[in-house]
């Protein structure tokens, strides 16, 4: 406690060299965008010069930017300027113990069998003893550090690594990429920074550590992912416990740089708070993801499985730059109550014989529309290109919506491309034949969605592929009568 | 010896017409129903309502299976009891291949009967030799269940089901619908292997074709949603000669 309220003076006293002269209380900035919210962002940061001027670009870039109405969701106008765009990251006060949690969330722990310390790291319990979860972090980060690989907080880079940072960020999403890229751009809070060192792969998941680490980085996140020459990382973003947070809008940028021969996995497992059965109170979730594959035979692959926020709004896509590269993506986009998901992603292929390959899963319930949009683009430099697409929905009851919007654009005739669709529903018929075979009606939503999702969640790490599996049958349950 | 069924003035429809008028059928362990009519008698409704089916309404009467009220039971427990329906037309289910979708089937049972799931290694050699009963090769164990199937692979694979659920009352809705003479020679051969002295097995059909492999002990003869006639199988052989009108005939003048 005395550490952190040191550390609060110290970041509130420090002196503003920007002239920033309102009366603010410590921890929290007014509501509202201006220059000088983007200006103090970067001094509580402590920031370089050339990070807040890429900042402050970004800002004046996002004032003649319009928010983008072509997704097939529909929710509130936002009002930019109600939101705050700073709150320190001072702790709140937890629950004591695990008694004091919502029953209900850890009824949902259980059945995704998350063990019971990390139940208390994710509900915030005060945890006296020292966490195992402590060491392991030491150990894991000891074992990085000598395999010459970064792993830290975006803050850290830019503090640390400022030539690395300076060199990629912006350079896979640009300041003006979109609105919401531009916005974070201005105002991002944290996220993380990977670098492997040529030749080295990351001999861990860095899931594991990463799902110790990742809490409270905010609402605007900034991921930045480099993989040299021939190296390889698997990274897991995201958790299957359900996450609720009362920021209501959230717009991350992720970017990933694939050197020559490397191999970045990303996978998403993401359970936000999808608001309740009226829809009330969801995250809106505006991610700008994207990879490029720099060098020759480098690999981009995105694994998806979407299951919470009240609106989802990404497409995790792929430059294909080197000859040889492949871009892969796979997704589960499930959609319950009255969700709304428009998701998908865009492979661009610009090197000589790039492949792509998308295989996309969505399943709607409820009152829920889910939506496929894609667009695979051969430029005409793209000698032998190839793509394949799988998009397949699955509809569980009669007052669900699934939309498909592929988009094909190739500029080279000796590109292949396919696409294949297909719509299934579980209706009635299905789950009475389940039912006469002794399986109940949930059990049998599970086995068939869990089938249906088979080939998406094969792509994840094995620990998150049985945790995804159970979560999926929740995400679905109650949503057939 | 209590009877495996016991239906007593049974009455159910759907959406207000009524289609079963009054049913009063006992089944005992070790014999075989046959259950014929025309077209639109309530067959694969009787059918339907002993499954469980939610479309159908039960207006009145009782069915009690193995002594325990059938209708208070939800379709599942029905099954987990041991009440079997082989589909007059199964399911399809993409992405769930038949050895899983049976392996949930079996362990659901086996929970409710307070056993332990089966090993992988015991399920799966339990699964290739009960597949032999109906001919079916092994790679419709790893194929989505009945995705693709042909009508007479559909059919088996219900009779294979059968095989590994192990019923105590089968009720075949007009498995031989979409038959031919071969594939109707190995379902029916399969049904006959899985006679027992314990269980019993109604089988509902259009025609004294299927009566020919699997011999009934009683025939039952359902016209306008009552069973007009009972007989032995003989019975069968006279509505094949003489078609259902005499029976209609005389049903009319019996009301």
């Amino acid at each position: 406690m005395a550490q952190e309220s040191a550390i609060l003076d110290e970041v509130v006293q420090s002196d503003y060299k920007y002239g920033f002269t309102t009366d603010i209380e410590q921890d929290l900035l007014p509501k509202g965008l201006t220059a000088d919210v983007v200006r103090f962002i970067s001094e509580k940061k402590e920031e370089p010069e050339w990070m807040l001027a890429w900042r402050l670009k970004a800002y004046e870039q996002w004032l003649s930017m319009k928010e983008p109405t072509w997704p097939n969701v529909t929710y509130p106008k936002i009002d930019f300027q109600e939101i705050i765009y700073w709150a320190s990251p001072k702790k709140k006060e937890g629950p004591a113990s695990l008694d004091e949690v919502d029953p209900e969330l850890l009824a949902t722990f259980v059945k995704l069998g998350i063990p019971i310390e990390e139940q208390k790291f994710l509900t915030g319990v005060a945890v006296d003893v020292v966490l195992d979860s402590v060491s392991v972090k030491t150990t894991f980060q000891d074992k990085l550090e000598e395999l010459g690989i970064i792993f830290c907080p975006m803050s850290e880079a830019i503090r640390e690594h400022p030539e690395l940072v300076k060199k990629y960020i912006g350079s896979v999403v640009p300041t003006n990429d979109n609105f919401y890229a531009a916005l974070n751009s201005a105002v991002f809070s944290d996220g993380s920074f990977v670098y492997i060192p040529k030749g080295v792969r990351c001999p861990i998941e860095l899931s594991t550590y990463f799902r110790i680490n990742a809490r409270n980085t905010g609402q605007f996140e900034r991921t930045l992912i480099i993989a040299d020459e021939g190296s390889y990382v698997s990274y897991l973003e995201g958790c299957t416990a359900p996450q609720r947070d009362e920021n209501q809008l959230h717009a991350a940028v992720v970017e990933l740089v694939a050197h020559a021969d490397a191999e970045i996995k990303y996978s998403t497992v993401q359970n936000w708070y999808p608001g309740d059965k009226e829809g009330k109170g969801g995250i809106y979730n505006f991610v700008t993801k994207r990879g490029i594959c720099e060098g020759a035979r480098s690999k981009i692959s995105w694994t998806q499985v979407e299951t919470g926020s009240a609106i989802t709004w990404k497409y995790p896509s792929v430059i294909l730059k080197g000859d040889h590269s492949i871009g892969e993506f796979y997704s589960v986009a499930v959609t319950n109550h009255m969700q709304q998901a428009d998701t998908g992603t865009k492979m661009m292929h610009i090197g000589k014989h790039t492949r792509s390959r998308i295989v996309s899963k969505g399943i709607s319930a409820g009152l829920s529309q889910n939506s496929y949009r894609g667009l695979v683009k051969v430029l005409k430099v793209a000698t032998g290109a190839r793509n394949y697409s799988q998009c397949d929905s699955l509809l569980i009851g009669d007052q669900c919506g699934a939309h498909t919007f592929p988009y094909l654009e190739v500029a080279n005739k000796t590109a292949t491309v396919e696409h294949e669709a297909t719509t299934s529903k579980i209706g009635e018929d299905i789950l009475f034949y389940c039912n006469q075979r002794g399986i109940d009606t949930e059990s049998a939503v599970a086995l068939i969605v869990n089938g249906y999702a088979r080939e998406v969640l094969n792509q994840l790490p094995m620990e998150f592929a049985v945790e995804a599996q159970k979560l999926l049958a929740i995400s679905l349950e109650g949503s057939v009568g | 010896m209590t009877p495996i069924l016991q239906i007593t003035d049974l009455t159910a429809g759907i959406e207000e017409r009524e289609i079963l008028k009054g049913i009063t059928l006992t089944v005992n362990p070790g014999e075989v129903h046959a259950i014929m009519g025309p077209n639109g008698s309530g067959k694969s409704t009787l059918a339907s309502v002993l499954a469980g089916r939610a479309d159908y309404t039960v207006t009145g009467g009782t069915v009690s299976f193995m002594g325990k009220d059938l209708l208070d039971m939800a379709p599942e427990e029905r099954a987990r009891e041991g009440m079997f329906l082989a589909f007059q037309y199964p399911v399809e289910i993409p992405g769930v291949s038949t050895a899983n979708f049976l392996k949930t089937s079996v362990n659901e049972l086996r929970k409710h009967r307070g056993q332990e799931p089966l090993a992988p290694a015991a399920f799966l050699s339990l699964m290739r030799e009960r597949m032999k009963l109906v001919e079916m090769d092994q790679s419709f164990l790893s194929r989505s269940l009945n995705d693709g199937f042909s009508g007479g692979e559909k059919k088996r694979n219900e009779i294979f089901q059968m095989a590994m659920l192990e019923p105590v009352l089968a009720v075949l809705d007009e498995t031989d619908s979409g038959l031919d003479i071969d594939a109707l020679r190995i379902v029916a051969g399969g049904v006959n292997a899985l006679r027992s002295s314990s269980t019993a097995t109604i089988v509902i059909t259009h025609y004294q074709r299927l009566l020919d492999y699997i011999v009934p002990d009683v025939v039952h003869v359902l016209w306008n949603g009552r069973i007009v006639r009972s007989g032995g199988k003989e019975l069968a052989l006279e509505l094949e000669k003489r078609g259902y009108d005499w029976i209609k005939a005389e049903s009319a003048v019996e009301a």
